[in-house]
């Protein structure tokens, strides 16, 4: 029990939000004005020209070529209705993105998740998915978004420090990642995949460890491997980001986060859940999902939400987010099929945790595909998707017997590294012609195509970074905060222990 | 005085009532429960995990009834709550020593 609070613990975090609080004043600094020399004005052709490049999702102030320097800087005071603003279109359909993405944790995952657990847990997870949306969005605005999407490091690990506390982060595109998106839009429909995928790897903990534990694990994790992942696999300088890095070590490609959001969670989970050890009783005790119906319901908010994800990882919305949104939907829904059919060829009855299981694992799977894909590829990558986290949660965990409670490695784990993969397999120049850019002797449009092995050299990276950092994190916080609550505690439920509250109260108490 | 107690499918409830009312035993007890006999329980899978119910949900009646109502009483559950098939129950009859009635502090058979 945890009812007498250190005082010195409660000192901290106000110390601590008081310090951000005063570093983003940091954020607020004036420009200095000089006087200027007249600039040129536009011709109306140029206008019109720029002004195309936003049904292209092009760069705008191509069409402005002439007045650019050496550098490609245009002078200074030079004005066109096209310049420093965001496409509607664009910008709508990305806050529209951001927005499902944060629906798809809260209250989807949420809801998924709380739905699987114990009735004396349930609001233990609501909390870890709630918890952990406010603590990454202040890592987020403070050092995380500079660190993935920053750029002065020169770094093909880490970003740089210029967007700290979201300095100089405002309406106006940022033109290193989407011409015609506000760069505060962008900034924000990141900071969503940020906060789903440490989401995730509570699955595989669930009903067991502490709430202080999860926090502080959540808090290195980011640093360590979230932050530098998303900034190789997304950043401009990024070491594996084949698509839009020319000089990228690993030529691989990632559309919405295959290896940065699934993989690093799902691995990190499956660590995690070993050092902390099974749920008590586990294997002896019945641990039924206390209520599939909200499971379902999360299902269907995740795969909603999941139209953000994945199609708004276009950052436009252009023909590749269309594509993106068409592969999703068939490559889901076939393995959410394939999934029920196989318990109901196996086991006699099609489950409604099945149906669930399918449609996630599709989506986990799609997600590094789905803008590099064809529509005719998504059905047999759906079917593998169904199939193979099919075995994995029902054969290879009974083989091994850890408690992954809730199947995120099963699920994410297996599905992000296996959609690593058939992205390797599948793409193809017809789906997005950004794959020539800089990849043309990568993509040949045949299964045995080159890119294949830069995806077996992302997985190898990704897998690695997940599971040496978790091993050392975790261990990191057993020995400040320690990982479980008292035996007493986790049996009473964490609802009670970590949150003083019951998620299902039905008659008031005397 | 006899009490009476009775495990049957939650879903003859309503045909025992009737018909003990239509033999003219009035008042009963009522609760929910669960349990097993010969009938076996089910198996439940999410996903890898396996779980086997034991237990089934029953209805629980009580009655209690003057020594030479028992009989008939009995008669009336076991044929209103029979389907013939595994799983229908028991009826159990214990001797009962008192019974008061609250309102009006009547004891014996008249407060049945």
């Amino acid at each position: 029990m945890n009812k007498t609070r250190k005082p010195s613990l409660r000192f901290l975090i106000a110390a601590g939000l008081a310090l951000l609080a005063s570093l983003s004043a940091f954020a607020q600094t004036a420009s200095p004005t000089a006087p200027l020399p007249p600039p040129p004005t536009p011709k109306d052709s140029e206008v019109l020209q720029s002004m195309g490049a936003y049904f292209q999702n092009t760069d705008p102030s191509a069409a402005f070529a002439a007045y650019k320097d050496k550098d490609g800087n245009l002078p200074k005071g030079f004005t066109a209705p096209t310049l420093g603003v965001a496409g509607p279109g664009h910008n709508g359909w990305m806050m529209t993105s951001a927005a499902l993405v944060l629906f798809m944790t809260l209250p989807g995952l949420a809801l998924f998740y709380g739905g699987l657990v114990r009735t004396k847990n349930v609001l233990s997870v609501m909390a870890q998915c709630l918890g952990i949306a406010g603590l990454v969005t202040i890592l987020w605005w403070a050092f995380g978004y500079s660190l993935v999407f920053g750029k002065n490091f020169g770094s093909a690990f880490l970003g740089g420090s210029e967007f700290f506390f979201l300095r100089g982060v405002d309406s106006a595109p940022n033109a290193d990642y989407g011409a015609w998106v506000s760069h505060n839009v962008f900034a924000m429909y990141q900071l969503m995949f940020a906060i789903i995928t440490p989401a995730l790897i509570v699955g595989a903990i669930a009903e067991r460890m502490k709430f202080s534990a999860v926090l502080l694990f959540v808090t290195v994790w980011m640093f360590v491997v979230y932050f530098p992942l998303a900034h190789m696999v997304w950043g401009v300088t990024g070491l594996m980001n084949g698509v839009w890095n020319s000089g990228a070590a690993i030529k691989a490609i990632d559309f919405a986060g295959g290896t940065v959001v699934h993989m690093s969670s799902g691995w990190s989970a499956l660590i995690l859940c070993l050092i902390l050890g099974p749920r008590l009783g586990f294997g002896k005790t019945p641990m039924p999902p206390h209520s599939l119906v909200l499971c379902m319901v999360g299902t269907g908010m995740l795969w909603v939400g999941w139209y953000g994800f994945n199609a708004g990882s276009a950052v436009a919305a252009d023909g590749v987010a269309a594509n993106a949104f068409t592969t999703t939907t068939l490559a889901t829904a076939v393995a959410s099929f394939t999934w029920a059919a196989l318990e109901y060829l196996l086991r006699g009855k099609a489950s409604v945790l099945g149906f669930c299981s399918g449609a996630v694992a599709g989506l986990v799977v799609v997600t590094p595909a789905c803008g590099f894909i064809t529509s005719s590829l998504s059905v047999p990558l759906g079917i593998i998707a169904g199939a193979v986290p099919f075995f994995a949660c029902t054969k290879l965990k009974p083989l091994f017997g850890y408690d992954d409670a809730l199947d995120t490695f099963g699920v994410h784990a297996i599905g992000g590294t296996l959609g690593a993969l058939l992205t390797g397999l599948f793409a193809r120049n017809a789906a997005n012609a950004n794959l020539a850019t800089n990849l043309k002797d990568k993509v040949t449009d045949a299964f045995g195509q080159p890119l294949v092995i830069e995806q077996l050299k992302a997985i190898g990276l990704t897998l690695a970074l997940a599971v040496v950092s978790t091993v050392v994190i975790a261990y990191v916080v057993k020995a400040v905060v320690g990982l479980r609550p008292t035996v007493e505690s986790e049996q009473e439920g964490l609802d009670l222990s970590d949150h003083g509250e019951e998620g299902y109260i039905y008659e008031a108490k005397a | 005085m006899k009490l009476i107690i009775a495990i049957i499918k939650p879903f003859k409830l309503e045909e025992v009532k009737e018909a003990l009312a239509a033999a003219g035993i009035e008042g009963m007890t009522v609760t929910e429960v669960k349990g097993f006999g010969r009938q076996k329980g089910h198996t439940e899978i999410y996903r890898g995990s396996e779980y086997t119910v034991d237990f089934l949900p029953k209805v629980k009646v009580e009655i209690a009834v003057a020594n030479d109502a028992a009989g008939k009483a009995v008669d009336t559950i076991v044929k209103a709550a029979k389907t013939g098939k595994i799983g229908d129950g028991k009826v159990f009859v214990l001797p009962l020593e008192e019974v008061v009635r609250i309102r009006t502090d009547e004891r014996g058979e008249s407060a049945v």
